[in-house]
């Protein structure tokens, strides 16, 4: 879209005879100045390491080459298969958890009474101090991993969905009941849809704090995984390697993360594809 | 009290309009201390477009909301069709002041909410929207989202989902003061062709004088702090001509000046 249809486009809002044009930008074009945005990153970090900043910082190229290298020899995936497995079970209980009791808390004074201060401690704890403690109960098996994951997820997800779900918009609720619409569907048709950008905000901002909680895990309390991975690659001076781990986490919280926002936008909120612009 | 000689009567609450549909006794509001409104009588005759007119803080749009059943009121008691009010009801629907439209839901769905909420099947109930659809102006926007509507479209989105759960009386939140001036004035042409055809009866709150003139049957002024009924009035104004003719009729011209010499006491 050229600049003078786009002018054109913004000219039509407001007039009612006109069809109007959502006003939204090509995704080619935004693709194109994310891409561009990495390459400017990968390159300063090129720079960077050749400089050198400091020989414990790799160049990009070779820390790529040293992800392409634990890809190869298996060591990667062996890292992420006990990596994964506390993920996904403490995501998958934080988010049920989170969101159902999230919503309680924003429908009935009670449970917000109830559970909201608890939540509101939780995420006030400094949790780096607090994960180690899960060794003396649980050990440092897959359940004190899963709860580290938990611990740090959890009360971002659930005080998120509470707060959406006490905002939702007041005039909607009123016009769901003045077309007798039952408490079910008022909160079926109305205040969870209403909710669900600033749900699915905790949510993203759980998942990012749950791969937090199993890499501070593995960092502090068991050595195993991908925090292992970075630990000994760490302690033997391997730095290429160790960036490469590093690396490979943020691209799969990355990558997580994206793909709720596709699932989000694709099931919930039909108005933001913007496939409607009309040539 | 004052009274128009040819184009109002004062208000009478001994003699009931016949043919009520709506009957208003003895409301009274209270929120905590603040008294909003106090002894409202009415009677809303069926068929007839009314408005309740007055100044901010004169309790109107809580009266409407009462007849709604969404405020309960503190004292006395609203019926329809003879039935008390008690809560919201198959034979109201409203139309609000900020649409209250499902941000999430195209143009369709919306005009459809009403029956959805009712149960009512897809194809059915998207069958009877379209005919709504069509019926405010707004074939072809079917698949479109609020967002994309200016706000004259988006209201007569709202007024498409009250008139497609064909209820008898229509209540009308202020529906046009988030719409710009010439929208609202094509709105009120169309409303007017509206209520010759869908035969219903009409509640409508508003705080421009012009506007309670040109479109009502009856004009119900209340006074503010708390709001209490002030004149009943009914502008006999020939409508079948154009709208531009209404607009520069002597009557029209008169009782708009009447109705403000007897509110201007009440602004600030």
């Amino acid at each position: 879209m050229t600049r003078a249809s786009r002018n054109s486009a913004l000219s039509a809002i407001g007039d009612d005879a006109a069809p109007i044009l959502a006003i939204t930008r090509p995704p080619s074009r935004s693709w194109l100045w994310r891409l561009a945005s990495l390459v400017l990153f990968f390159l300063a970090w090129e720079i960077a390491g050749r400089a050198p900043i400091n020989p414990a910082f790799p160049p990009f190229s070779e820390t790529f080459a040293a992800l392409a290298g634990l890809a190869a020899d298996g060591s990667l995936f062996t890292a992420y298969r006990s990596t994964l497995q506390p993920l996904l079970l403490g995501l998958l209980v934080s988010a049920l958890a989170g969101v159902s009791l999230g919503v309680a808390m924003g429908l009935s004074r009670r449970a917000e009474w109830f559970l909201a201060p608890v939540f509101i401690v939780l995420q006030a704890a400094p949790m780096a101090a607090l994960v180690p403690l899960l060794t003396f109960v649980y050990g440092i098996g897959l359940t004190a991993k899963t709860l580290a994951v938990i611990m740090l997820a959890l009360p971002v997800i659930a005080l998120n969905g509470y707060k959406a779900v006490a905002n939702a918009n007041p005039s909607l609720v009123a016009m769901c009941r003045s077309f007798q619409g039952t408490r079910r569907q008022q909160i079926q048709k109305i205040i969870i849809p209403d909710a669900s950008p600033v749900i699915f905000a905790g949510l993203r901002l759980g998942v990012a704090a749950g791969f937090i909680g199993v890499i501070l895990a593995e960092l502090l309390i068991t050595p195993t995984g991908i925090g292992d991975l970075i630990t000994y690659h760490r302690s033997v001076a391997n730095y290429a390697e160790m960036y490469a781990a590093i690396v490979s986490i943020i691209l799969l919280s990355s990558l997580t993360l994206a793909g709720l926002e596709a699932f989000e936008t694709r099931v919930l909120r039909p108005e933001k594809r913007g496939g409607h612009a009309i040539a | 009290m004052p009274s128009l000689d040819v184009a109002a009567r004062p208000f009478d609450p001994a003699v009931p309009a016949p043919e009520s549909i709506v009957s208003v006794r003895g409301i009274g509001k209270f929120y905590d201390a603040m008294e909003a409104l106090r002894g409202i009588d009415l009677d809303f005759p069926r068929g007839r477009l009314t408005t309740l007119l007055g100044p901010s803080g004169c309790g109107k749009t809580t009266l409407l909301k009462i007849i709604a059943g969404l405020i309960a009121p503190s004292a006395g008691e609203v019926r329809v069709n003879g039935r008390a009010v008690t809560r919201p009801g198959p034979e109201r629907a409203f139309v609000f002041q900020d649409f209250a439209l499902l941000p999430w839901a195209d143009v369709l769905r919306n005009v459809a909410f009403g029956l959805e909420l009712r149960g009512m099947g897809k194809s059915e109930r998207q069958a009877v929207a379209g005919k709504y659809i069509e019926e405010v102006g707004l074939s072809g926007f079917e698949s479109r989202y609020p967002h994309e509507l200016s706000g004259g479209m988006k209201q007569r989105v709202g007024l498409a989902r009250a008139l497609a759960v064909n209820a008898d009386v229509l209540l009308f939140d202020e529906p046009f003061s988030a719409v710009d001036e010439q929208n609202r004035r094509k709105f009120q042409e169309d409303l007017l062709r509206l209520v010759a055809i869908e035969r219903k009866t009409f509640i409508f709150v508003t705080h421009s004088i012009e506007e309670a003139v040109y479109i009502s049957d009856r004009i119900v002024l209340l006074s503010p702090r708390p709001g209490r009924l002030s004149q009943v009035i009914e502008p006999r104004i020939d409508r079948a001509g154009q709208p531009e003719t209404i607009r520069r009729d002597p009557l029209y011209l008169d009782t708009v000046e009447e109705i403000w010499q007897g509110l201007k006491r009440y602004v600030d």
